[in-house]
């Protein structure tokens, strides 16, 4: 743990410094705890919270800072030019193993029946380096369980006091319903009288808790931590695109958690997105190719089902498409595609609600349309419409991919009008209609990309497999688009995204390798060997 | 004058000239006795002369830190900012209370040092900030502040000077870390009264985010008897001896002690002397067996290391404790120890504010183990403990409450801790302590 021999060049308009004897240049006014995050290197800490406003007060964070008399709190002192941080020295671990004794004094020794057990903080750096043995002899403080409303329950025996939550009501959700309240070992969150977290972004305390102290009623004693495999996606929910985990055990989606991005969500995501998961483990899917024989649907093969499918467009008298805004990028390509060799209307229904926004962070509601994807629908060709079935008669056909309308019942299909579906479901509307249903995935068991509102066209990944034959949804409109004629799109959602931006204005310049995890915006132009 | 007893012929009141004499609480009584000149004089001088005279007569902070007064006032510039004074009235330090006799007897005593310190650090608005249990300490101040107004010394022409003073009274609401500079400020924005980090100090974003210099009462009390009498004279109040500590200083004693009460004496004053002719010494018939001299957070002394002691900061310093906030707290022979340091505890831990994790655990748990000890229950490990926790509660939290706790059960532990072993060790029946040995017997 030495100094570097020799110092490193000056940055200009940067301030250089040591950490744990790496190097580092970094913006002047940032904290040492952010500066050693660039030298790759964790401090420690809980209280501190990057969405955050700086609090200080864990004291998990203290490194030795030469010639400074005391040891700082690294998430509260700033960068100075020259510095040498020592963050594993002995008196920063020292300092570190008081901290985690004094904090596991009070917290019941409840990690097997804790949800937090497996990601939580104090678990993980005491393992890391706390004590072996306590030396507390004292009954534990006791506090009762309490309901603080919304999906969020406070366990304050396990809470350490880190005010979090209380800083994320205040300065984020501008709604400063929580406090501490009391003194000394006494204390604990408490609500303000009355009021509770209902609020449409109060969920994401149980996320910023480090403990079990918040957790999620949706969550709770639901799986372990470490039985989850871990996805990243986007939230289908709106047109923000948040960033999102999808998180599964044993091919079941058990809870959706906010993925970190500085451009999009920071770290939060709204009640309304986190909740709605449990479509995306409906026992009810379409799993088979179906064809319509007499009054009900029968089970085919996929070249059966295709076949009747193209014969049926192409004895029609008008063609339509509906497609669900929310479909990805590569399936409404190359559904829009067929559309425009077939000389077929591309329409979408657009749901709303009202916008909830998050006040602390710039640009980030849950926005007033209610589909993930109508920014790349509008880019694809596609209008939003609130009549899909205006001037439609008998003799028509109407190619639905997944529309489920669920936000305009009731809306009655035209007498005479058949229905090609592409689908997770039969939708009600349209069993009557429907002449071949052909399963497709959810968003959460294939691969493509959303736009968001801003423009920014972000990948999901496939977090679980789809039930028995339903594919990729770009890939069985392809085969209906092959059966009429058209070139059969690569099998990969890679290959169709870049054919995608070859031909499509609105995606110039963007290539699936270069997008990331956290996309990448479009209409804006990307540098060669960006 | 006095109070509660005569002062003694070697006190040298200047702050205490009035305590016990009704009349100084009234403005023309005030004014029958001096005051108000010397807040008359510095309205008409440049605030940077004032600050040199307060620099030159090396006042230092009288709450405790004993920081330099005139270099605490001179970081404040005309820089065109809303500057803040706040005076620092939440005297909560267990043996402290001195600020408070202060605020009974010369309300006007401390109007006027406020209006001037205030004037002196480009501050118009000046916030005295009053313990709430103080019932009649802020009715005197509230009473003195309406009538400086109602007599145009504050306010937008204060004194006909053509300047603003305005001084607000605001009570406090009972949490002894209100006291804690920056705690104090967020209590008087209407905030939950936590210390706040440092940097940003006071003096670049106080209160309300704002230039702020903040005073101890007895400092800016003492203000303007320096400039009505000038440096050299507040220089000549003390041992000359020693330049770094100047003036008078107000102790307040309380405890096993003869005569209780608030004595002001010359900087470097012989702590012997102090304890067995002014205070008369510990009860008749008694010893003393420890003195914890400048409110409950510094360390215990012994009774020789205290008379071997000069009272000023270095003196103090030099015999092993500080000189805090002038509390002098007394034990005799008949006192248990470890039951007052216990007690000590007890008030850390039901003050601490929670921010901290060493200081709201730390106090608690010290506590806990402490009383363990006391009811007989201890282990000789418990003591081990007991240093670890200190160690661990010492130099790492936002302000120094954790210290506080830690430090009388340090030097408690280190000076006393045969009365600790007693309580541990199954012989301790043999230790009789007198107050403990009546419960044995009931």
């Amino acid at each position: 743990m030495t100094a570097p021999a020799a110092p490193a060049p000056a940055v200009p308009g940067m301030v250089t410094l040591s950490i744990e004897g790496r190097t580092v240049s970094v913006l002047p006014g940032t904290s040492i705890l952010e500066a050693a995050k660039h030298a790759g290197i964790l401090v420690p800490h809980y209280c501190y919270h990057p969405s955050l406003p700086v609090a200080g007060v864990c004291r998990m964070c203290l490194v030795e800072v030469e010639k400074f008399p005391k040891l700082a709190p690294a998430c509260a002192t700033a960068v100075g030019e020259g510095q040498v941080v020592h963050v594993h020295s002995d008196k920063a671990r020292e300092a570190r193993k008081g901290v985690l004794e004094f904090l596991l004094i009070n917290h019941p020794l409840d990690c097997p029946v804790c949800d937090q057990a497996g990601e939580c903080e104090l678990q993980d750096y005491t393992f890391a380096e706390g004590r072996k043995d306590s030396r507390y002899l004292e009954a534990k403080r006791f506090n009762p369980m309490e309901d603080f409303g919304g999906d969020v329950l406070y366990v304050p025996n396990r809470c350490i006091l880190c005010t979090r939550c209380v800083r994320f009501m205040d300065a984020v959700a501008h709604e400063p319903v929580l406090n501490v309240s009391e003194r000394g070992d006494r204390a604990y969150i408490g609500r303000d009288p009355g009021a509770d977290l209902t609020h449409e972004w109060a969920g994401n305390v149980v996320d910023l808790c480090p403990v079990g102290a918040l957790l999620s009623k949706d969550f709770l004693n639901k799986a372990r931590a470490w039985e989850l495999d871990r996805t990243a996606s986007i939230c289908p929910g709106c047109s923000q695109g948040c960033n999102i985990m999808v998180e599964t055990r044993d091919e079941t989606v058990v809870r959706l958690r906010p993925r970190p991005n500085a451009d999009v969500n920071v770290h939060f995501m709204c009640e309304t997105g986190r909740l709605d998961y449990r479509w995306l483990d409906r026992r009810d899917r379409l799993e088979y190719p179906m064809v319509r024989d007499g009054a009900g649907l029968v089970v085919t093969d996929w070249n059966t089902a295709v076949a009747q499918a193209a014969s049926l467009v192409r004895g029609a008298a008008t063609v339509a498409v509906l497609a669900s805004p929310s479909l990805g990028n590569e399936a409404l390509f190359v559904l829009g595609d067929l559309a425009g060799s077939l000389g077929a209307s591309r329409a979408y229904v657009l749901p709303r609600g009202d916008e909830k926004p998050l006040p602390g962070v710039k640009d980030l509601a849950l926005r007033a349309e209610r589909a993930a994807n109508h920014t790349g629908a509008m880019h694809l060709g596609y209008t939003e419409t609130e009549t899909p079935f205006a001037g439609l008669g008998t003799g028509d056909v109407v190619i639905v991919a997944d529309e489920h309308l669920l936000a305009r019942q009731p809306l009655a299909l035209p007498a005479g009008v058949t229905v090609i579906l592409f689908g997770t479901v039969i939708p009600a509307w349209a069993s009557h209609a429907t002449a071949v249903a052909l399963p497709i995935c959810t968003f959460a068991e294939e691969e493509g990309t959303f736009t968001n509102l801003r423009g920014r066209v972000q990948r999901y990944l496939q977090a679980k497999t789809p039930p028995a034959l339903a594919r990729p949804s770009y890939l069985v409109i392809g085969e209906l688009a092959a059966a009429l004629g058209r070139p059969r799109p690569a099998p990969l959602a890679s290959a169709v995204f870049d054919a995608m931006a070859d031909v499509t204005p609105a995606f110039t310049g963007l290539r699936w390798a270069k997008l990331g995890l956290r996309g990448l915006p479009v209409l804006e132009p990307v540098e060669a060997g960006a | 004058m006095g109070y509660p007893h005569p002062s003694h012929p070697r006190e040298t009141p200047v702050l205490s000239k009035y305590f016990g004499d009704p009349a100084a609480r009234t403005l023309d009584g005030w004014r029958d006795r001096g005051g108000y000149r010397a807040l008359q004089q510095a309205l008409a001088m440049d605030p940077v002369d004032i600050q040199n005279v307060v620099k030159d007569s090396g006042l230092r902070g009288r709450g405790g830190a004993g920081f330099p007064t005139g270099v605490k006032w001179s970081f404040m510039k005309p820089d065109g900012k809303t500057h803040y004074l706040c005076v620092n009235g939440d005297e909560s330090e267990p043996g402290t209370f001195k600020d408070r006799e202060i605020m009974r007897w010369t309300p006007h005593q401390l109007v006027e040092g406020a209006a001037m310190a205030a004037y002196a650090i480009y501050a118009e608005t000046a916030y005295i900030y009053i313990r709430g249990e103080f019932d009649e300490p802020i009715r005197r101040v509230e009473q003195a502040v309406a009538d400086a107004y109602a007599a145009g010394i504050l306010g937008a022409n204060a004194m006909g000077s053509g300047k603003r003073v305005d001084v607000h009274v605001h009570k406090g609401a009972g949490a002894y870390i209100c006291g804690e500079e920056t705690a104090l400020m967020n209590s008087l924005e209407g905030r939950r009264g936590n210390p706040r980090i440092k940097p940003p100090f006071p003096a670049v974003a106080g209160l309300f985010g704002k230039p702020t210099t903040i005073n101890n009462v007895e400092t800016v009390s003492a203000a303007p008897h320096i400039l009505l009498n000038g440096a050299d004279w507040y220089k000549s109040l003390s041992n000359p001896a020693n330049p770094k500590s100047t003036g008078t200083k107000l102790f307040s004693v309380c405890g096993n002690v003869a005569r209780p009460g608030n004595y002001e004496v010359g900087m470097g004053f012989p702590f012997k002397d102090f304890l067995y002719d002014l205070c008369g010494g510990p009860p008749a018939g008694r010893r003393f067996k420890a003195i914890i001299p400048g409110g409950s957070s510094v360390p215990i002394l012994t009774p020789e290391e205290c008379e071997t002691a000069v009272m000023d900061y270095e003196g103090i310093q030099a015999a092993g404790s500080l000189l805090g906030s002038g509390g002098v707290i007394c034990f005799d022979d008949t006192q248990d120890i470890v039951r007052q340091i216990a007690r000590l505890a007890r008030f850390y831990a039901h003050e601490s504010c929670a921010q901290c994790t060493q200081c709201r655990e730390g106090t608690a748990w010290t506590t806990k183990i402490l009383e363990r000890i006391r009811d007989g229950e201890g282990t000789m490990q418990d003591l081990d403990t007991l240093l670890q926790i200190a160690d661990n509660m010492t130099g790492k939290t936002i302000c120094v409450l954790s210290d506080s706790c830690a430090t009388p059960v340090v030097s408690g532990l280190k000076k006393f801790r045969h009365e600790f072993e007693a309580k541990i060790r199954p012989s301790r029946s043999r230790i009789m302590i007198p107050d403990r040995a009546s419960e044995v017997a009931a």
